[in-house]
């Protein structure tokens, strides 16, 4: 048996039909793997954003695990409150899962972020990170990268887009003390899987980025959602890693690298770059960006 | 009955809460606040509290956290105050609209800026709207038996809003005296364990804090509305059943004092209520017919009871420690909101007294019950809100 037949992932869905994703959303694809990985025990705490709009409505609720939408930025907060109230109940048995975007995560939900870290609660933090504000168009948040084209750092006869590379946020769990820290994305599918079944096993503070490839905000035919997450992969721009207790345990190796403009020229969002001679310059800072995360993390 | 001790009352309330047997505590200290939930760690260190207590990294925090624990269908209590609760207040909506029975003390500070540590009712007057329910209580003893009231009321299934207990900064939080403390089985009687009516477990899955639109949102804030209505009795019979149980009476939604043949009605709320009731007294004995009314809800908004009390008045002084910039206290304006259909009501003085912790004196209630003298006198009110107590000579220049 292939170890990456379709049997080993599991069948039962517990992301279902009722949802209104766009067609082709990466963060759907990932949300219907990561409760694959999870199963049914557990309870989802899910901060405002994308999923929370394309998969809340009132009685349309795609979601056949205890769901729970609070707010933008503390959505480590209130899951902080679900474990410690599971443990007053005497069922640890029972995760707390954590489900947010980039938004929610990098910018104005990180200080809760760290307090759930720091005090160390029993929680798996998912990041969805499709590396903007996509909810409500794609406005430039923490985790968009330097030279991306956004609503809020737009492309313009004396602007390339962000001027500000991403920010680094697995790093800050490890520093942070997070038990488990890993990088994963839905076009490797066995790879999340497993990375969602280890921090499950852990009882501590865990921390998964996932990559989220959006047709929507970045701009590609939402055929390819799934060729876009592996070629970002590909490129070193999205390294695919796990540290545990702060150590590098395994990262997504690349059997072929492929050059930036790989990623780069197939998202809308980065056409500027190509537009004029200007955006080389932005071209070559993110190829020395993935040529550093291919030595870093040894891809 | 129970044992009674000389304490801080900051003490006092976190012996309630001990009482009460919440299951997730979150804190986050500021002042004057920090004596309650100090009080509660060190509870929790001795083994005399067995509860998950979380200082955690915020006021902010420490809302979601509590709403969280509620959602997991636990008993759960913050406190805060001030910039505090303004941090809180995205956090408290959200409670009220997810109908998550939380209690919380807001420790009554003024807001910044300038900053203040001095007591008035800004902050907790700033979450007027938010659809939790507010108790403001007099003295020691109130404050203990207002949280174990609290409890019932937020979680009767009628109910299920959070509330809070609107305690004076330093005039109470930091005062020490006398407080019967109530046996712990009486309480368990008096306010049995938590069930909810429906929490998150993954034996029955459910989807929580789901997304409205114009086609149902209006009708969940008129359920809202109705939850509220009904709180007004429920708070009536929680104060009745507690005076049963325990032989205590703090009022209902509101506390008449002398009021039967008085022609002035005072209206206040909190650590005042004590001042007021000592120049009442004496004014009295002075032949002044003035009588008070206490404002123990402000939300939900005792309306009725209010026009009951002082129908029969020829004036009423509404004393705000808080002003709304712009239009003026805030108390007042609901008073009057209220007398305006009722035929042949009473004038209405709007006083703004005690703001940023400014004393109310015996002296400070002769000068409003005077200025409602003259408006009798007159038949008009002059000013709309009458600040009392100002110092002309801060104002020079």
């Amino acid at each position: 048996m292939a170890i990456n037949a379709i049997d080993t992932i599991p069948k039962e869905e517990l992301f279902v039909s009722g949802h209104t994703g766009c067609g082709g959303c990466g963060q759907a694809i990932a949300t219907k793997l990561v409760l694959k990985a999870t199963g049914k025990n557990v309870i989802v705490v899910t901060a405002t954003g994308c999923l929370e709009t394309f998969a809340g409505g009132y009685l349309i609720s795609p979601w056949e695990v205890p769901w729970m939408h609070p707010l933008f930025e503390n959505a480590a907060a209130v899951a902080s409150g679900v474990e410690a109230a599971l443990k007053t109940k005497h069922r640890e048995d029972i995760k707390v899962v954590v489900l947010a975007g980039d938004g929610g995560t990098f910018d104005i939900g990180f200080g809760m972020l760290s307090g759930m870290i720091e005090r160390r609660h029993n929680v798996l933090y998912v990041c969805m990170d499709n590396q903007a504000y996509v909810n409500t168009g794609y406005q430039r948040s923490g985790a968009t990268m330097y030279g991306t084209a956004t609503t809020t750092t737009p492309a313009g006869k004396i602007s390339l887009g962000k001027v500000q590379p991403n920010k680094d946020v697995p790093a800050m769990m490890v520093a942070n003390g997070a038990d488990y820290v890993a990088t994963a994305s839905p076009s490797y599918p066995w790879d999340l899987i497993r990375k969602i079944k280890k921090a499950m096993e852990i009882k501590g503070p865990t921390y998964i980025q996932v990559h989220i490839p959006c047709p929507t905000a970045h701009v590609f035919p939402e055929s390819k959602t799934i060729e876009i997450g592996r070629i970002a992969v590909e490129t070193g721009l999205v390294p695919l890693y796990e540290i545990e207790k702060g150590k590098l345990t395994s990262s997504e190796k690349i059997k072929q690298k492929r050059p930036v403009e790989d990623y780069l020229k197939r998202l809308g969002w980065y056409k500027h770059l190509f537009a004029s001679g200007d955006g080389a310059a932005v071209i070559k800072e993110l190829q020395r960006v993935a040529d550093e995360n291919i030595a870093k993390f040894n891809l | 009955m129970g044992k009674t001790e000389v304490m801080e009352i900051s003490r006092g309330i976190a012996e309630a809460i001990k009482a009460c047997r919440p299951q997730v505590i979150a804190s986050f200290p500021i002042t004057p606040q920090t004596h309650i939930i100090e009080h509660l760690a060190q509870m929790v260190a001795n083994g005399e509290l067995d509860c998950e207590y979380i200082p955690s990294d915020s006021e902010f925090a420490s809302a979601s956290i509590v709403h969280g624990a509620s959602a997991a269908g636990v008993r759960a209590y913050t406190a805060s105050a001030s910039q505090g609760l303004l941090l809180m207040t995205e956090v408290l909506w959200n409670m009220a609209g997810t109908r998550l029975p939380v209690v919380l003390t807001g420790a009554n500070r003024a807001l910044s800026a300038p900053i203040s540590i001095q007591c008035d009712h800004q902050d907790t007057f700033s979450l007027r709207d938010s659809g939790v329910m507010q108790m403001y209580v007099e003295d020691a003893q109130e404050s203990y038996d207002a949280h174990i009231q609290a409890y019932k009321l937020a979680e009767d299934p009628d109910v299920l809003l959070p509330i809070m207990v609107c305690v004076d900064g330093w005039s109470l939080t930091h005062a020490w005296e006398p407080i019967e403390l109530l046996a712990q089985e009486l309480v368990d009687k008096f306010l049995p364990p938590y069930h909810p009516v429906q929490y998150l477990t993954p034996d029955n899955p459910i989807s929580y804090g789901t997304a409205y639109d114009d086609r149902a949102l209006m009708e969940y804030r008129y359920i809202m509305q109705k939850a509220m209505d009904c709180a007004k009795s429920k708070a009536v019979k929680v104060a009745d059943e507690f005076n049963e149980m325990f032989g205590r009476h703090h009022g209902g939604l509101i506390q008449e004092y002398r009021m039967d043949d008085a022609e002035i009605g005072i209206l206040a709320m909190g650590s005042i209520i004590g001042t007021v009731k000592v120049a009442i007294d004496e004014m009295r004995a002075e032949g002044i017919k003035v009588g008070l009314v206490k404002v123990r809800f402000y939300r939900p908004f005792p309306a009725d009871e209010i026009i009951k009390a002082v129908k029969d008045t020829r004036c009423i002084a509404v004393i705000d420690r808080n002003i709304s910039l712009g239009a003026g206290g805030a108390l007042a304006a609901d008073v009057m909101a209220a007398l305006y259909n009722f035929k042949n009501h009473p004038l209405v003085l709007g006083c703004l007294a005690g703001i940023g912790g400014r004393e109310v004196t015996r002296n400070t209630v002769r000068n409003i019950v005077a200025r409602a003298q003259k408006a009798i006198d007159t038949g008009k009110v002059e000013e709309m809100n009458e600040w009392v107590g100002l110092n002309p000579e801060i104002m020079e220049d």
